[in-house]
């Protein structure tokens, strides 16, 4: 496998096999020393174009316990801000001789396009609204440390899917390992398209989380409303915009009723 | 572990070297020059096995010493996947896992233990991983069996079998708690399927 580019790009086995190595790996963050040396001598470079603290920080700390040599650059304080286009800038890291490009961007898709332009490895760190492939990795890695074997689980996404880029990536993974997903959001947070993805939605919160509609469900996944993204009109005017940690609320209120019914024995 | 499993010596090409009752013997005979060697020193020894065999054997090791001397000795796994020197070539392959032998390794007698020695490079790998867990007072190792061809300047301290083998050959141990029988098989390579 040369990229990452897309949560599709893994099939069961290679998914299966990344996180059975991380259940290893996180073993050996308990350890005095954490490096490892297998990526010794490689050059690995993030290259972020939108703000990011965890992503950044946790491919670096992973490029670094690997061995590897990182180096961050960010769109602001480099030559991207001086009006140098995303296919220069990624030629030129490039051609600094870089095995590995660790790539956000905030447009869907930008990270697909520079994989075509640069020989080196290329992973999507997130693309605009598009996919986040690695979070949905650690989504099915916390949900495998919960629920064990994820085939034939029943997973429930709620929140702005139409912004999320790990909802989309969620939907692809999950499905890979086997698992359901239903997808649940008002008609205006929920994309057009969903009809083509692998998954049921729903516009009905209540009825999912009872199980009556989808049948019964073993995780909820809350994604935040990403206003950042929004160009208005997705919420009623008369109705406030919902915080995040509204939504939140009133769902942790609805699971919180349920869960003794939802969740497995065991 | 049953993912390990394989299928016991069955071809008619593969030749039976050793049978249940000699790994038995075999592995006595270890715990017994174990005995030997570290008891002087008190039995501050850990058995580190390598995956995946390697760690039933340190098992075995660890219960016959106790059945002979009533010492408990502390044993732990070591995966080397990540220490390989031939990591990239060989592509992505699952890892083992890595257990610490309780109290720690530092300033112990670490015994690795591995099913066979070949080229010597499992070793060295496994050298730099027991470096990265501590710093044991001496390292060590025991294998079931040698079958030479080293690449490496790097000798077994315990040995259960020495069997010649050409480098075309391949060395197939099978153990029962990975395979379901203790049984050693050298084969030829082709006859290998």
């Amino acid at each position: 496998m040369k990229n990452l580019l897309s949560a599709a790009d893994l099939d069961r086995d290679e998914a299966l096999a990344i996180l059975d190595t991380a259940t290893q790996m996180h073993a050996i963050q308990t350890r005095e020393v954490k490096k490892l040396p297998p990526l010794r001598g490689r050059t690995i470079v993030n290259l972020f174009f939108e703000d990011s603290t965890r992503t950044r920080s946790s491919f670096e700390i992973a490029g670094k316990w690997l061995s590897a040599d990182v180096i961050n650059v960010s769109a602001k304080g480099s030559s991207v801000s001086k009006g140098e286009s995303l296919r220069d800038t990624a030629l030129t890291v490039a051609a600094m001789g870089v095995d590995a490009l660790v790539v956000r961007h905030h447009a869907s898709g930008a990270v697909q396009q520079l994989a075509g332009w640069v020989d080196c490895h290329v992973v999507n760190a997130g693309d605009g609204t598009h996919e986040h492939p690695t979070q949905a990795l650690l989504d099915a890695y916390t949900l495998r440390g919960k629920l064990g074997d994820l085939a034939d689980r029943h997973v429930v996404i709620v929140g702005d899917i139409t912004h999320s880029r790990v909802a989309r990536s969620n939907v692809l993974l999950l499905n890979t390992l086997g698992a359901r997903v239903t997808l649940v959001a008002p008609p205006t947070l929920m994309p057009s398209a969903v009809g083509t993805w692998p998954c049921t939605a729903s516009w009905d919160l209540d009825a999912t989380l009872s199980g009556k509609e989808h049948g019964d469900v073993d995780a909820v996944m809350m994604l935040r409303v990403q206003r950042e993204r929004m160009s208005g009109g997705y919420f009623r005017v008369s109705a406030s915009t919902p915080s995040a940690m509204g939504c939140h609320r009133s769902v942790s209120t609805c699971w919180g009723r349920r869960r003794r019914s939802c969740i497995p024995a065991r | 572990m049953t993912s390990h499993a394989r299928t016991p010596a069955a071809q008619s090409t593969a030749a039976t070297v050793l049978e249940a009752q000699d790994v038995a013997r075999i592995v006595d005979r270890m715990a017994h020059q174990i005995i030997e060697n570290v008891a002087r020193q008190g039995f501050e020894v850990v058995l580190l096995g390598i995956p995946t065999r390697g760690v039933p054997l340190a098992h075995r090791l660890a219960e016959r010493i106790e059945v002979f001397e009533g010492v408990s000795i502390p044993v732990g796994s070591l995966d080397i996947t990540m220490y390989r020197d031939d990591l990239r070539l060989r592509g992505v392959r699952p890892l083992g896992e890595t257990i610490e032998p309780a109290g720690g390794i530092t300033g112990k007698t670490v015994i690795l233990v591995d099913d066979v020695c070949y080229s010597g490079r499992s070793t060295r790998a496994a050298l730099d991983a027991v470096a990265d867990l501590g710093r044991p007072r001496a390292v060590q190792l025991a294998v079931l069996v040698d079958r030479g061809h080293r690449e490496l300047p790097i000798r077994a301290d315990y040995v259960g079998k020495n069997i010649p083998t050409s480098p075309s050959q391949t060395v197939r141990v099978n153990l029962a708690e990975v395979d379901g029988i203790d049984a050693v098989a050298v084969f030829d390579k082709a006859d290998e399927s």
